[in-house]
């Protein structure tokens, strides 16, 4: 059993008007096999606390820290984050132009693990994941995200998910842009991972529509850089009836 | 396994040529730093007059014309000024260059019966494992100013193929030498042609009869062992009707303080309906001036493809040159470039479009590092009555950190109303975004970086040899070890 551990997480970028606070005290701990959903209306930092904890360099941790284990998080590169079992989905995944998703999937995989994949199941895990998530089998020879749809790039983020095996994993709205049935589709993935490797998710959205096929067993209200309410997911419902109002005010105020 | 596959494993990294042609594992091993003790070299005479250049001739027992030609050559390259463009040649002290270099006395049939130390180099870079691995059809190994073996395979023999060091095909074959050698690249045509016709040794020769198609590649490796050494190979292909072949040639150097000179000259004739493709691998050590000369002409409806890398040297100058002479003759040039600290990769291509319905493509990559410079340089000229021809150029750049150089050079000259231009070029750096991407897939920042710029000449590697495009990787990866942090 796992545990990644925000403790008063204090980020800020620089702007062309100066230094931006962005997140303003963000305290969280998921442990392996929980689902934390963070919901929050645009701007709120939800973003970038999943990029922060990915360690882009762009962020800027002025003050609190994340652990994982007791680890000091901050401390490790962005690699080193990934190989120890932090996995970001990205919201925005990026081209790679000229490197095949085949030759892609296998590096990553063997750069996490510190070993090679064995080459005979390696190539059968590939193709059934791949199937799973109605990946079509060319995508294997495609550039990586090259020319693919926002949909496209979403479930191969989730492929990756799959295939890379994470303690945690922050899923940075990977709901947005899909239709429903790819909705259903990647939810499925992100739960067979949660399932078969007793996975911790921290589940960022703006809706919650995919909630219902992502039971969060944690549901934290994000406004303005921080966490202003959590709950179960009876808290998802509420939000679903009344939106965000009742939070926005006072942090408006 | 060799070494550079197992480390390529440890490090997690595989290329896509691996990923599709696990059999290549255990091909191309090439480390290439190393210098033997070569007695021949050291005793060498520096500096170039005429007595070096008969000297030169006198020991090849040439015909009387090929020591005028050379005489000729001497002149021109006396007179000519250095070129005010491209890179810096000021470095080049002609009067330090040992100008020819006999290291051993007679060419081997097999690499058995190479001195030890020779033979031992071109094991070291594979090259006889090629041939017994039978990626090649053919081998030439050229060690300082002579071709030390060379081998072709029997069944082309039979068919009429001369696959030759460029010496022995003078004194052998010297009816194709009167019609085509300075044919295609004039004595006078500039100032390094003009020293390599005057003081030339070994290249190859090869000639391809009306219709033969050499599926597997002929392959030429130069090597240069002696420090200041100066290496001038003259290379004349001619490809008959309907032929076609494909030459490789690679090229490497030991690490010296002091610099070295590779002036090389190659023609080559593409008759009727002919095709033959000419890749070059030039990774030369960066103490290495490489100034090279390479022309092909093209008859009616016949194609001519240079597949250009250049890793190596301290500077290189290089437009690989296609003159479309016959309607409906096609080229291509590929070119990628590396450059490095203290590097100045200066490269391009020439399409002269003769004829009509003549057609070109000019596609180029060049990635810059470490504050090294890699230009493209071109010119597309498209003659009086070269009507319906067309020209693509794309030239893309990509700079790896912020203190590298890239620049373009498009030259134009269009005597003619109806044709079809088009003309692309790109700047790009690799992104943080991307880097991040990757790193957070586990990559460390110089394989996530190494990764981007396969990735970037991958349009160029592909359309190598396997061999030779894991080669390339490899050595893109060895230009990006310790490149970042």
């Amino acid at each position: 059993m796992s545990t990644l551990e925000i403790k008063d997480l204090h980020v800020s970028i620089e702007t062309e008007q100066g230094v931006k606070e962005i997140l303003k005290g963000v305290t969280l701990t998921i442990n392996s096999g929980e689902i934390h959903a963070i919901m929050g209306p645009n701007g709120s930092g939800k973003s970038t606390l999943a990029s922060t904890i990915a360690g882009h360099p762009r962020y800027n941790v002025t003050s609190g820290t994340i652990t994982m284990d007791g680890e000091n998080v901050l401390d490790m590169a962005v690699d080193e984050r990934a190989r120890a079992g932090l996995f970001l989905a990205m919201q925005y995944p990026v081209e790679v132009p000229g490197v095949t998703m085949t030759n892609f999937l296998r590096t990553a995989k063997t750069a996490i693990d510190g070993e090679a994949p064995k080459l005979r199941t390696w190539a059968k895990d590939v193709r059934s994941a791949m199937e799973k998530l109605k990946i079509d089998a060319d995508f294997a020879n495609r550039n990586v995200n090259e020319g693919f749809s926002g949909g496209e790039k979403k479930r191969v983020e989730i492929l990756q998910l799959e295939l890379f095996k994470p303690k945690f994993a922050v899923l940075d709205e990977t709901d947005s842009g899909l239709d429903i049935d790819a909705l259903r589709v990647v939810s499925d993935g992100v739960n067979r991972a949660q399932e078969s490797n007793d996975m911790g998710t921290l589940l960022i959205t703006h809706y919650t529509r995919i909630l219902n096929y992502i039971k969060p067993d944690y549901v934290h209200v994000f406004v303005d850089g921080r966490v202003a309410e959590q709950g179960g997911p009876e808290l998802a419902d509420e939000l679903e009836a009344n939106g965000y109002d009742r939070f926005l005010a006072p942090a408006q105020a | 396994m060799t070494e550079q596959i197992q480390r390529e494993k440890d490090s997690g990294v595989t290329s896509d040529i691996l990923e599709r042609n696990p059999e290549l594992q255990g091909i191309g091993s090439y480390e290439y730093g190393w210098s033997d003790s070569d007695s021949a070299g050291a005793n060498a005479k520096r500096g170039i007059d005429e007595a070096v250049v008969e000297d030169i001739s006198a020991k090849k027992s040439e015909p009387e014309w090929m020591l005028k030609l050379r005489k000729k050559g001497l002149k021109y390259f006396q007179r000519k000024p250095m070129p005010m463009w491209g890179a810096d040649l000021s470095g080049i002290d002609f009067d330090n260059i040992k100008y020819f270099v006999r290291s051993t006395e007679k060419q081997a049939k097999t690499w058995e019966d190479l001195p030890e130390d020779i033979r031992n180099t071109y094991e070291r870079l594979g090259i006889p494992e090629a041939e017994r691995e039978r990626l090649v059809s053919g081998v030439a190994a050229q060690y300082e100013s002579e071709v030390v073996y060379h081998q072709i395979r029997e069944d082309l023999e039979e068919q009429g193929v001369i696959f030759m060091d460029t010496d022995t095909a003078l004194k052998e074959h010297p009816e194709f030498f009167e019609e085509y050698f300075g044919s295609v690249i004039p004595v006078g045509d500039n100032k390094f042609a003009a020293l390599n016709t005057s003081v030339w040794s070994g290249g190859s020769f090869v000639y391809v009869p009306k219709g033969v198609h050499v599926e597997i590649p002929l392959q030429a490796y130069f090597r240069i062992n002696t420090e200041n050494m100066g290496q001038f190979e003259r290379t004349l292909i001619i490809a008959d009707e309907d032929s076609y072949v494909h030459y490789i040639e690679g090229c490497t150097a030991p690490i010296y303080d002091s610099d070295s000179l590779h002036s090389a000259v190659v023609e080559i004739v593409v008759k009727k309906n002919a095709r033959v493709r000419y890749t070059t691998i030039q990774n030369w050590s960066t103490n290495v001036y490489n100034l090279v000369t390479k022309r092909a002409v093209v008859d009616a409806g016949g194609t001519m493809e240079w597949i250009d890398g250049n890793i190596g040297s301290k500077v290189t100058m290089k437009y690989p040159a296609v003159y479309l002479t016959g309607e409906h003759a096609k080229g291509e040039t590929l070119s990628v470039a590396f450059a490095g600290e203290g590097q100045h990769q200066d490269t391009g291509s020439k399409m002269v479009h003769m004829a009509p319905h003549t057609s070109s493509t000019i596609v180029s990559k060049s990635v810059a590092r470490n504050g090294g410079r890699a230009a493209y340089r071109g010119l597309v000229q498209v003659n009086e009555g070269a009507s319906h021809s067309a020209n693509s150029v794309v030239c893309d750049a990509l700079l790896v950190d912020t203190i590298s150089r890239s620049d373009t050079y498009p030259y134009i000259d269009i005597r003619e109303d109806d044709v079809t231009l088009g003309h692309e070029a790109t700047v790009s750096k690799v992104s943080e975004d991307q880097l991040f991407y990757l790193m957070a897939r586990g990559l460390a920042e110089d394989e996530a970086m190494a990764m981007i710029v396969r990735g970037f000449i991958e349009p160029i590697a592909r359309e190598l040899p396997m061999e030779y495009a894991l080669e390339l990787n490899r050595l893109i990866e060895l230009q990006m070890e310790g490149s970042v942090g």
